[in-house]
């Protein structure tokens, strides 16, 4: 059991809000699959799970707004890894107190969660290749129940997945209280509460601080603990504070069924049992127009903080691109007009190979302190169509080819622009380069996004007249210019870097 | 019949080599000088040196000889002066003793029983005076007893001896001169189940061994402000009797393990763990602990006396349960 939590897609990012539910409570998800989209004050990023397992209830529903940090779903272990249906025989009974609501969590409890977990045995002639079986005695799968939707009738990955699902599944509707109750809603809330407040104490906001003894007694009673005064020990809600609250007729024999209903309050995991709600339309998504006013914000607050913090110095040089350019139109030539190469492309890998080499440039400047990053990991400022900017990362720009190069930096721009970004993307990158030469900008001098230390800007390419062996001619120019961390380095490497990439774009076939 | 704990031990050793004779006992100072502490004085007359045996300092080696005694047969009685000399033996108990039925495939079961004194109080500074049986309580195969009254003083060995298996029993230093009233026909007792000394709905005070009269005084103190306690003396450490603990819990609510040992790792941390696996939703409070200062033993009186649990300190603990703490 864990709880999947609001993960952090920035340094900036203290919020953010679920647009969109990518999976559904019963669904089995691995590592790295998708569970939602999250907007935040930037944009909206599709963010993935850390877990195996199987997604049990979401804790915030579309259009919340939570902390980093916050659960916002739960992921239940696989059915092997869930404690067994009965939770420990109560070893003890405190005869006293038990009323209807014990019974009836002992009528619940009878029903067998997960009957398939009961034994691991194929029936002989089912065809489960090792490995499957043994997937499913992870799991908890009874193979020889499973009809096999393999060749021949063989049972697959996929199927004991789906019953491991599918058993999950059951275990929570197992939960839901029998149908002879004579107030449904008091139990129906109180009971489930009850037994998940042990489970993730930490999730529920509106926590009452109490002893077990008084959660139990409440849950019994049809206490609200809210509404009850502690004075245990850090105002603590004890035993007696649950029965001084409990209306007059007599405290140790209320019945949860008599409860006032005023006091039966929904609580979380009630929702659970409701239907889920279908994913947002598409167009919520896209709908980000209302937020530019936001992301404008957020932007604002993070580059003041660069600005106040960061001791920018900047540098700029013409970059000759004769070389570059002829060699690219050259390349182009032989290219469909799909896989043609941008001047972008060469620009943004001499950018990430110059990096490399000058690892001043490449890194986080946290806590005092600069951490060159091994890796290079390639911001690029895509301008959004609602306005403003993100800056998405190229993983390991300076390892690819510049093919792969284009076809990624295709790929992140679209998916930037239809908010489908994922966490890594958002909060990876170790340098960032900002592109104005489509916008007939000459030169740009750009803030550094914190927490890294340079940012390399491009204007337009043109055609310039250009001495060069002591003629005059015309060839193609663009000035790089760079900002960089005073704190980390200074003229002299930001220099030698910048002379990098001139130097590297001199040789574009080898780039 | 009016006796001590020292003089029920001696009545035990005495009853016990009289019914079997393959009963003998072996330790250091046993025989000539009648035991450090003074248990199995006259004995010596009365068995002769085949029977009550003086061995070396050397107690990895007459522990050692014990099992093999056991094994081949005998049911030794091996006394080792304190329990901080018994880490000298800690091979033989622990590798030897406690696993040999297990790794022999239940063949071979090693009936040895091993005394010793434990505990503090008594100014003999900290290579005598700490209480280790926790430690002891750790390790499958061993049944740890700690008798606190006369009548496990009494009733405890012979028990032990019927038992085919190691068993450790440890004797607070402090609680030899006690003294009470016995019954003459007082015999062996059963050494599974703890025992509810004193009764109360209030809170369940646990404990065991030499610090069970200062609780028992605490629990007086208690009810004289109108808090009735369950005492609870364990008596067996392993394996522990929980359901005496948990039913009693399940009644009062509240819980204060005292325990000499440190805090940290001890068998108090076991029980309190073993309450809240397993009697979570019957606290109305966090299960105190009373423990020993996280010091060794000190030598002087009054900083001996600080470090260790005192009524004091249990009657503060046993309000804050309660939640009368002024």
């Amino acid at each position: 059991m864990a709880d999947f939590r609001m993960p952090s897609l920035g340094a900036d990012m203290e919020h953010g809000k679920v647009v969109e539910w990518l999976v559904k409570p019963g669904d089995y998800i691995h590592k790295g699959d998708l569970v939602a989209a999250v907007d935040t004050d930037k944009t909206v990023m599709d963010i993935e799970s850390f877990q195996e397992g199987v997604v049990a209830e979401f804790l915030v529903e579309i259009g919340d707004t939570v902390q980093v940090g916050t659960p916002i779903a739960r992921i239940t272990a696989t059915p092997a890894e869930l404690p067994p249906a009965q939770p420990p025989a109560p070893p003890l009974t405190s005869g006293s107190i038990s009323g209807d609501a014990r019974s009836l969590l002992a009528a619940k409890e009878a029903t067998p969660a997960h009957p398939g977990a009961a034994d691991g045995h194929p029936e002989p002639g089912a065809k489960v290749p090792p490995p499957v079986r043994h997937l499913a005695h992870t799991l908890g799968v009874d193979v020889g129940r499973l009809t096999g939707s393999g060749p021949g009738g063989e049972v697959t990955r996929d199927d004991v997945e789906r019953a491991a699902a599918a058993s999950v599944a059951e275990g929570a509707r197992a939960g839901a209280p029998p149908g002879k109750v004579p107030a449904p809603e008091v139990p129906a809330a109180e009971q489930p509460a009850h037994k998940i407040a042990a489970a993730m104490p930490a999730a529920d906001a509106r926590r009452v601080r109490s002893s077990p003894l008084a959660r139990r007694l409440a849950a019994e009673l049809g206490v609200d603990l809210q509404g009850v005064a502690g004075t245990g020990p850090g105002g603590a809600v004890t035993e007696d504070d649950v029965l001084s609250s409990v209306p007059p007729k007599g405290p140790r024999t209320e019945k949860p069924a008599e409860a006032p209903p005023s006091e039966a309050r929904p609580t979380a995991p009630a929702r659970a049992a409701e239907p889920v709600p279908a994913p947002a339309p598409r167009q919520e998504r896209a709908a980000a127009g209302g937020k530019a006013e936001s992301l404008r914000q957020a932007v604002g607050a993070l580059m003041s903080r660069s600005k106040k913090e960061i001791p920018h110095y900047y540098l700029s040089t013409t970059l000759d691109l004769a070389a570059a350019v002829a060699w690219m139109q050259a390349a182009n030539q032989r290219r469909p007009v799909s896989s043609r190469l941008v001047p972008s492309a060469l620009l943004l890998k001499a950018t990430a190979l110059a990096a490399k080499e000058v690892p001043d440039m490449n890194g986080f400047f946290i806590k005092g302190a600069f951490e060159p990053s091994g890796a290079v990991h390639l911001g690029v400022a895509v301008a959004l169509r609602h306005g403003g900017l993100v800056a998405p990362a190229l993983h390991d720009a300076d390892t690819l080819s510049l093919d792969e190069l284009m076809d990624q930096l295709r790929d992140l721009v679209s998916r930037a622009r239809a908010g489908r970004l994922q966490r890594a993307e958002m909060a990876d990158p170790t340098i960032t380069v900002t592109n104005l030469g489509d916008l007939g900008v000459e030169s740009v001098y750009g803030v550094i996004y914190p927490p890294q230390v340079a940012m390399v800007g491009f204007g337009k390419v043109l055609e310039q007249p250009w001495a060069h062996n002591g003629m005059l001619g015309i060839r193609h120019a663009a000035i790089a210019t760079l900002s960089a961390d005073h704190r980390v380095s200074d003229g002299l490497r930001g220099g030698r870097f910048l002379a990098r990439i001139d130097e590297l774009l001199q040789a574009p076939d080898k780039l | 019949m009016k006796t001590t704990y020292r003089e029920a031990m001696r009545a035990a050793l005495r009853d016990a080599m009289q019914r079997d004779e393959r009963v003998f006992l072996m330790g250091e100072d046993v025989g000539r000088y009648g035991g450090s502490f003074a248990v199995s004085l006259g004995l010596l007359e009365e068995f002769g040196p085949e029977r009550i045996r003086d061995t070396p300092l050397s107690e990895s080696g007459f522990v050692g000889a014990g099992i093999g005694a056991a094994l081949g047969g005998m049911r030794p009685v091996v006394e080792i002066m304190t329990v901080n000399f018994s880490l000298l033996a800690l091979d033989q108990i622990i590798n030897n003793a406690a696993t040999l039925l297990h790794m022999s495939g239940g063949q071979f079961n090693v009936p040895i029983v091993i005394r010793m004194t434990t505990g503090a109080g008594r100014q003999l500074g900290a290579q005598h005076s700490h209480s280790l049986e926790g430690w002891y309580a750790h390790i499958p195969g061993l049944r740890i007893l700690a008798p606190a009254t006369l009548a496990d003083a009494r009733g405890m060995l012979w028990t032990a001896l019927q038992d085919p298996d190691p068993v450790l029993i440890f004797e607070h230093g402090s609680l030899y001169n006690v003294a009470g009233e016995l019954d003459d026909d007082a015999g062996a007792v059963e050494i599974d189940k703890a025992a509810v000394v004193r009764s109360g709905d209030g809170l369940t005070l646990i404990t065991y061994g030499g610090t069970l009269p200062m609780v028992l005084e605490a629990a007086e103190q208690l009810a004289a402000e109108g808090i009735e306690a369950d005492v609870i003396d364990l008596r067996t450490l392993r394996p522990l009797d929980e359901h005496t603990i948990l039913d009693s819990v399940a009644r009062t609510h509240r819980a204060v393990v005292v325990d000499e040992g440190w805090r940290s790792g001890s068998i108090s941390a076991e029980i309190a763990a073993r309450i809240c696996e397993q009697a979570f939703f019957d606290l109305d409070a966090p299960v105190e602990r009373v423990c020993s200062l996280e010091v060794p033993v000190p030598y002087a009186k009054h900083l001996e006396q600080a470090a260790l649990p005192s009524v004091e300190r249990v009657v503060a603990a046993a309000r804050r349960a309660v939640g009368t703490n002024g």
